[in-house]
């Protein structure tokens, strides 16, 4: 039941629980419990919203950056992992297999902020072996959502 | 002058009083409407995508009258993994524009003037013209709320004369989302095996339905050489725009319905016949994803209308509720009406599909949540307004 429930607020986090309780077909103190339970534990880690902000005036550029590293013995590359997402502008840290070890999500207000995290942060951290910075031109698609995607209900209005 | 060469069967059927009504919703603006009765989801990605492939690749000529056998294969594998049906893709499939179009071929293989032709009131709008069309008469079966508008034997029995030919059985049914169970059919097929009576079994919703599988009449064996199937593509792959159905029966029958088919049809559109064959070979997950979302809505809306105080009994198939407005003291037209103008939510009245629909409105859940939601709140607030 945990895993239904999950499944519905990871698309639409704003449903009530009521309304998640009628449509699993269970009470909707249940809900309640389940969704407490799940946020303690840190199950769910937290609530946010998927925004365009192309569409408003606010700059920001999102960088991807592919980054070596040593790891180390007893930690592997937990420490340097760590050490990498405290950074407030690192959105996300993935630990990847193939041609690199850590991909680190940057965001930035400006291109310049992004380089100079990387040259006078990033690259100097003790394991990091090398970095490769690839920057988001635009994105299409985010958590599941096609920006712009929401296409008019072309059906006539009425259809028996 | 034009006039007067019309055909008498075609003037004599009545475009329908709520067209009017229709008009209406169409030129408003800020309408939610919950009136339409094709899916919200478009065709899956990687059915299109195939479709496009074929595209390139040229397959842009006819094919063979009955479809591409290749897709009357899979429709044979299909329908004997969900529903234990045994066809032989060479000569018991017929690949049709549509149910629809399997629907009228029916009627018109079988019907000669004056026959009869049973119908269960409420349900789609197509079935008795197509009957007139063929210079048939067609006799409306009632169903009611008390029996969850599911089809009985002895009013089935009560109906048949010694004209009557066919019988139709739209389950799971548009409008009021009924099924008719193992238990139900059984009553029926004991009923029809002593006549000669051909079941046009209409399942079109047939994976639409919600804590119980779909159990089709021909899985019956004293009545499988008298029923033919018919289905499609539209409803459970969201494959409307496409115009794909299939009938599958007898031999004989099937034979006489292509004889039809090759005349006024030729082949249904090529593409959506390898379209079709990608829906059903790698489809079936995106199927059991969206039944799962209507299961959602449907009950969203259940609990939404007794939450209101409007009885409305809990559907089983398709994606469509039929709530009674009884109790409000207006008939479904003129609910339906002062709904759109005062609140601003197209529904469809429930006479529409038939007399015993009267007192009952259609509401398609092939809708999102939050458009559910929405017209929840303005019905909520409409009904209280008009609660005695």
């Amino acid at each position: 039941m945990q895993e239904k429930i999950l499944e519905l607020i990871e698309n639409n986090s704003r449903l009530t629980p009521e309304q998640i309780a009628v449509m699993l077909g269970i009470k909707e103190e249940e809900v309640c419990a389940e969704i407490k339970k799940m946020e303690e534990n840190q199950t769910i880690a937290g609530y946010m919203a998927i925004i365009d902000w192309e569409k408003t005036k606010k700059e920001t550029v999102t960088a991807l950056i592919e980054v070596k590293v040593t790891p180390q013995r007893g930690l592997g590359f937990d420490k340097i992992a760590e050490r990498i997402y405290q950074y407030p502008e690192v959105k996300s840290v993935y630990l990847m297999s193939g041609g690199y070890d850590l991909c680190v999500i940057v965001e930035g207000k400006t291109m310049k902020d992004v380089a100079l995290f990387v040259s006078q942060r990033l690259a100097l951290l003790d394991s990091v072996i090398s970095t490769a910075t690839h920057f988001v031109l635009k994105k299409y698609k985010d958590h599941g959502i096609i920006f712009n995607g929401k296409s008019k209900d072309e059906r006539a209005a009425i259809w028996l | 002058m034009i006039d007067t060469l019309i055909n008498q069967r075609v003037k004599s059927i009545q475009p329908s009083g709520i067209r009017k009504f229709f008009d209406i919703v169409s030129q408003m603006k800020d309408v939610i409407s919950l009136g339409v009765g094709e899916p919200d989801f478009l065709t899956p990605w990687h059915v299109r995508d195939e479709a496009i492939y074929q595209l390139e690749k040229g397959r842009t000529t006819y094919t063979s009258n009955s479809g591409l056998l290749e897709l009357r294969q899979e429709i044979c594998h299909y329908l004997y993994n969900q529903y234990e049906l045994k066809y032989n893709p060479n000569d018991e499939v017929l690949i049709t524009v549509g149910a629809s179009e399997a629907i009228d071929l029916a009627i018109r293989a079988v019907i000669e003037p004056g026959d009869e032709v049973l119908i269960p009131e409420p349900s789609y709008v197509s079935y008795s013209p197509c009957v007139i069309l063929a210079g048939g008469t067609p006799v409306a079966i009632r169903t009611t709320e008390e029996t969850e508008f599911r089809l009985t034997a002895e009013d089935v029995e009560e109906c048949i004369t010694p004209r009557s030919k066919i019988l139709i059985l739209p389950y799971p049914n548009n409008p009021t989302g009924a099924i008719m169970e193992k238990d139900d059919l059984k009553a029926i097929v004991d009923v029809l095996k002593k006549h000669n009576i051909l079941i046009v079994s209409d399942e079109i919703y047939s994976e639409l339905t919600y804590g119980t599988k779909h159990v089709s009449i021909a899985s019956f064996e004293e009545v499988y050489d008298q029923t033919l199937v018919i289905n499609g593509f539209s409803k459970a792959f969201a494959m409307t725009g496409w115009r794909l159905g299939y009938a599958a029966g007898p031999k004989s029958l099937i034979a006489v319905m292509t004889k039809i088919h090759q005349y006024a049809i030729m082949c249904t559109p090529t593409i959506s016949q390898y379209a079709a064959i990608e829906a059903l070979r790698n489809g079936m997950e995106n199927v059991r994803c969206m039944v799962e979302e209507y299961d959602r809505r449907r009950k969203l809306l259940v609990h939404g209308f007794r939450k209101m105080g409007l009885d409305c009994f809990e559907p089983k198939g398709a994606f469509y509720v039929f709530p009674s407005i009884k109790s409000l003291g207006l008939s479904s037209e003129e609910f339906c009406d002062k709904l759109l103008y005062e609140a601003k939510v197209a529904v469809v009245p429930g006479n529409a599909f038939g007399k015993c629909g009267e007192g009952h409105v259609r509401i398609s859940y092939a809708y999102s949540v939050e458009t559910l939601e929405k017209a929840l709140e303005r019905i909520g607030e409409f009904v209280q307004k008009y609660k005695k």
